[in-house]
């Protein structure tokens, strides 16, 4: 059977066949290796921050392969490294109690139009000065 | 200080640099997960910046040609690289064993030179000693994971591995000319010294990995003296190709 001929190499190399077996059996999920959340800090002291995840077969490998991931580019002091199976988290169809209804604007920050008020506050003030 | 042994000692470990830098890069895009490619790759840029300033000691110090010269105008036959980085990179146990036995020697190799009284090698050695014992870390966590923690399969992997590396690993300490001269003007401590290290920090490792080390093996040497396997030409051969084209251009 032909073999695959490409512009690298190393593919040429590996003589591989150039036609797809007819039929291909899917892996099953994480078949090999479990997968870690990544955590990043980027000074002494500074928060850990989430910045992806990764396949590892332990985690002295995801920390290792994490300072690659995430830590080879700019300034880091530490990660975490946490396996995504001890991350307990709400359902993504639970997203709902996180919603409020329009009317209660009150309860937003933006709400409370404080800026506003302190604006007018200092033209009357000024006023009054300069009435005076 | 012996500035002919110290031109030689250089282009043992630059060009031992260099060639395992190009093996490392031949995993891009072919590495087994995609975490294990851009490690290779990371750790292979890392081993060039180190040939590199290799390279820039002997250019701006003894003589020798400027670093992209050095690397990439010399046939194989005036390489004075190890036959054990020539070696192609077979599947990924062999590569792995090979980067765990040739980043623990380059560890007490860098950890010498620290102290070496050529300060230029000294300087360089304490600025690069951080990243070659991640290099280290990384290659000794996967001995542990796959000789020992690992199945039947991937212990039986790494045990053929190390069989079929270790007489090319002992070539890597095959003594140099000038051994005696470095020894005495400081430069360096020996190749005796670092591979005496090496033994007995590798034979604690592979027991911790379950892997037996061969007994009464002969060490594989000839590369120091330019005598090299059949797979280093066509190496640069594919390495060098685009420089080949237009030596003098600016990159």
């Amino acid at each position: 059977m032909a073999t695959i001929i490409s512009l690298d190499p190393r593919i040429t190399r590996l003589q591989l066949e150039s036609e797809k077996p007819e039929h291909l059996e899917p892996k099953q999920e994480l078949d090999q290796l479990q997968t870690y959340e990544v955590f990043h800090q980027q000074k002494t002291g500074g928060r850990h921050i989430h910045v992806g995840s990764l396949h590892a077969p332990s985690r002295e490998l995801a920390l290792l392969l994490a300072k690659e991931q995430y830590g080879r580019r700019g300034q880091t002091t530490n990660m975490w490294v946490v396996n995504t199976r001890d991350v307990f988290a709400m359902r993504a169809e639970d997203a709902d109690v996180f919603a409020t209804t329009p009317e209660k604007k009150y309860r937003d920050v933006a709400a409370y139009m404080v800026r506003n008020k302190v604006e007018a506050f200092k033209k009357e003030q000024q006023a009054e000065g300069t009435g005076a | 200080m012996n500035s002919e042994a110290i031109v030689n000692l250089l282009y043992r470990v630059a060009d031992d640099e260099l060639i395992i830098a190009h093996r490392h890069s031949e995993w891009t895009g072919l590495g087994p997960i995609l975490e294990e490619d851009i490690a290779f790759s990371s750790i292979a840029q890392d081993k060039l910046g180190h040939a590199q300033a290799l390279y820039a000691i002997m250019h701006e110090h003894f003589g020798q040609p400027e670093p992209d010269q050095a690397a990439f105008m010399r046939n194989a036959d005036a390489m004075r690289c190890s036959h054990f980085v020539e070696l192609p990179n077979g599947e990924y146990d062999f590569s792995l064993v090979r980067h765990f036995l040739f980043d623990s020697a380059e560890m007490f190799r860098y950890h010498a030179f620290t102290d070496s009284t050529l300060e230029p090698l000294a300087k360089l050695a304490r600025k690069v000693i951080g990243e070659i014992k991640y290099h280290l870390y990384h290659a000794q966590t996967w001995m542990v994971q796959l000789g020992a923690q690992g199945n039947d399969v991937s212990h039986a992997r790494m045990q053929s591995a190390l069989n079929e590396a270790w007489p090319y690993a002992l070539g890597m300490f095959e003594p140099g000319p000038f051994e005696a001269d470095l020894i005495n003007d400081g430069v360096f401590v020996g190749e005796d010294a670092v591979k005496g290290q090496w033994m007995a920090f590798v034979t604690d490792v592979c027991r911790d990995s379950n892997l037996t080390i061969p007994s009464d093996v002969d060490p594989v040497y000839g590369g120091r003296s330019g005598y090299h396997t059949e797979h280093l030409q066509p190496l640069l051969d594919e390495m060098t190709e685009v420089f080949r084209i237009d030596p003098t251009a600016e990159w």
